[in-house]
């Protein structure tokens, strides 16, 4: 009865900490919204540069998701574990 | 209800085992092999006329190696052109390999960690012993800052060490968390289009739609996924053999 209840206290918990865990996408969606932001800005003030940044977006695009996704597959290895 | 995890589970199709080690010929192995065979006959056959005003097949070979060639030479320079074989098949492999996974029925080997941290791995030690040949034990000012006060040094030289083996970990889950996170939403909707449309077909065409646009944000993550190791592999080679 006792461990029972431990282990829906312990499952639930689980969830709690999946979803907390996936909360650190926030900083990764706004990082993400700030290297289209910067080079539309960019291409504004110099639309020669296009297609010299233009090369660069995709790698910076990469690099800031990933956090996120480290964000997502900690939440992933928390619920599973 | 299935769990969309479990794509992901490997399946031996000939088992084979040396004493305690299991080296079975696994999913996983059959996709390596079918990736490998599909570049092979693309390359070879592709340039087997060596045509000087190359036909279609020959241009898209060529355009690969234009890619290829351009990183390397942006990013390290001449000196590492004895590395473009290598480079070339890093990046021919996990690319084609990403794109095959997303055949409905493949199986996408980049998706597991083991598979990226080897593939990382290689390139981490091959990298450090590249500079190491190198510059010998100059190697290591790597870490040292260069214009800073040397007060700080016992601050920076620590963070400089963690944040250089932070390199592989980095390279290997930024690829198989978007192998894997991709494949994961992939399932879950299309659990969506079989659940909503299997009692009427209309309520079901909306995350079918979905799913169009999903598969094709994934065909272009797992382009970006496989060029950006290329290039950080690159840019890590660079900071081996000129020491910034």
């Amino acid at each position: 009865m006792e461990v029972e209840a431990a282990e829906l206290i312990r499952d639930g918990l689980k969830l709690v900490g999946a979803g907390l865990a996936a909360i650190g996408m926030v900083g990764a969606g706004v990082g993400v919204g700030r290297i289209w932001a910067s080079y539309i800005e960019a291409i504004g003030r110099n639309p020669a540069s296009k297609e010299e940044i233009g090369a660069f977006i995709w790698i910076g695009f990469a690099v800031t998701e990933a956090i996120a996704l480290f964000a997502l597959i900690m939440a992933f290895i928390i619920l599973a574990s | 209800m299935a769990s969309p995890l479990e794509q992901f589970t490997i399946e031996p199709i000939f088992e084979l085992k040396i004493g305690e080690t299991d080296i079975s010929f696994t999913n996983s192995s059959l996709w390596m092999a079918i990736t490998a065979l599909v570049l092979i006959v693309f390359m070879v056959v592709g340039t087997q006329r060596r045509a000087m005003v190359p036909g279609r097949w020959q241009s898209a070979v060529e355009y690969f190696y234009q890619v290829v060639a351009d990183m390397v030479r942006d990013n390290v320079g001449t000196q590492g052109r004895p590395y473009f074989p290598f480079i070339f098949t890093l990046f021919t492999f996990i690319l084609f390999g990403n794109l095959i996974g997303l055949i409905p029925g493949a199986f996408t080997f980049t998706s597991h960690l083991a598979v990226t941290f080897a593939l990382a791995a290689f390139v981490f030690v091959g990298v450090t012993i590249i500079g190491l040949i190198t510059h010998g034990f100059k190697f290591f000012s790597l870490f040292f800052p260069h214009g800073a006060p040397i007060v700080s040094a016992p601050i920076l030289v620590p963070i400089e060490i963690i944040s250089y083996f932070s390199r592989p970990i980095s390279l290997s889950v930024r690829l198989f968390a978007n192998m894997t996170v991709g494949h994961v939403l992939l399932k879950v909707i299309g659990g969506g289009v079989v659940g909503l449309g299997s009692f009427f077909i209309i309520p079901g065409l909306l995350p079918f739609a979905f799913l169009v646009a999903i598969t094709m944000l994934e065909v272009m993550i797992a382009v970006i996924q496989a060029y950006v190791f290329a290039i950080l592999t690159c840019v890590y080679l660079n900071d081996a053999l000129h020491l910034h």
